[in-house]
């Protein structure tokens, strides 16, 4: 189906013993994909899909190198809204976003965006840096992604195509 | 995604309830050893290693090979199905993202080339 065909262009792979990197071909340019990645208003109507269920309670950032954002959200199984924040390490229009993700403390993963126009169209890559292997193997090896990935799955079939 | 039985949980449980075992996961994590290699450094007795991993590759975290003389260890069937299963859950979450992410920046297109026109006439 076309949504599934789509669905495939988005690869992911774990590319070290302590990174995931994320890719994906948009077709635009560059300075429009980077606007969505830095203006409040547009992450809110991506950040969180449908399909997962949660939706933002709040939605704060000031995407300036030393910046900070903290994206507030509530889903129906949580007793009580969920927040992720950080800073933002680097900013540089319209080509590259390193920010850090604090929610976990220290087993924070810094997460760097590249934005790369060629004839028009843009790569996005997204880069998962975890401060250790431990780290890692520890998210992977308590499955939190695995079961969120089951829920959501399920909650595709459940929703009408919207 | 990946299904396991209670009975598999169990058996997991058990294995990774000793220091000495969670240790052999974490160093095969790095290399694959043999038998000899992990008695060594953990200070233990060959028998004694060949216990604990006897309880690691039931439970599916091991999976060992002999060749010529050597037994060979390295992470389980289970360990490497289980970082599968969170590595397409993982893509699923952020393309599933990304086209939402698509529909957004398709309309900033569509609203950039709008004002275009608006300009020049």
């Amino acid at each position: 189906m076309d949504a599934k065909g789509k669905n495939d262009l988005t690869k992911a792979e774990r590319t070290s013993d302590r990174e995931m990197t994320v890719t994906r071909t948009f077709n635009a340019p560059a300075r429009l994909v980077f606007k969505a990645w830095t203006t409040a208003e547009l992450m809110k109507l991506w950040w969180v899909p449908k399909s997962v269920g949660m939706t933002f309670v709040s939605c704060e950032l000031d995407a300036r190198t030393g910046g900070t954002y903290r994206f507030v959200f509530s889903h129906p199984a949580f007793e009580q809204p969920m927040a992720f924040f950080g800073k933002y390490l680097e900013v540089v229009p319209p080509s590259r976003l390193v920010w850090t993700n604090e929610e976990g403390g220290e087993a924070g993963a810094v997460t760097t965006v590249t934005f790369e126009e060629k004839g028009g169209k843009t790569l996005v890559v997204m880069r998962d840096l975890y401060p250790s292997k431990k780290v890692l193997d520890e998210a992977i090896a308590s499955e939190q992604m695995a079961e969120f990935g089951e829920q959501f799955l399920q909650l595709d079939e459940l929703l009408p195509t919207l | 995604m990946v299904q396991y039985s209670t009975a598999s949980l169990d058996a997991s449980f058990a294995a990774l309830s000793d220091v000495t075992r969670r240790g052999v996961l974490e160093q095969l994590g790095r290399a694959d050893s043999s038998i000899t290699e992990l008695a060594d450094k953990f200070h233990m007795t060959l028998t004694g290693m060949k216990k604990h991993v006897g309880v690691l590759e039931e439970a599916g975290l091991v999976a060992t090979e002999k060749i010529g003389r050597v037994r060979t260890c390295r992470l389980g069937p289970r360990l490497l199905e289980q970082e599968t299963a969170w590595i397409e859950a993982y893509r699923e979450l952020w393309a599933a993202r990304f086209d939402a992410l698509d529909k957004v920046v398709e309309e900033l297109k569509r609203k950039e080339k709008g004002d275009g026109r608006k300009r020049k006439k």
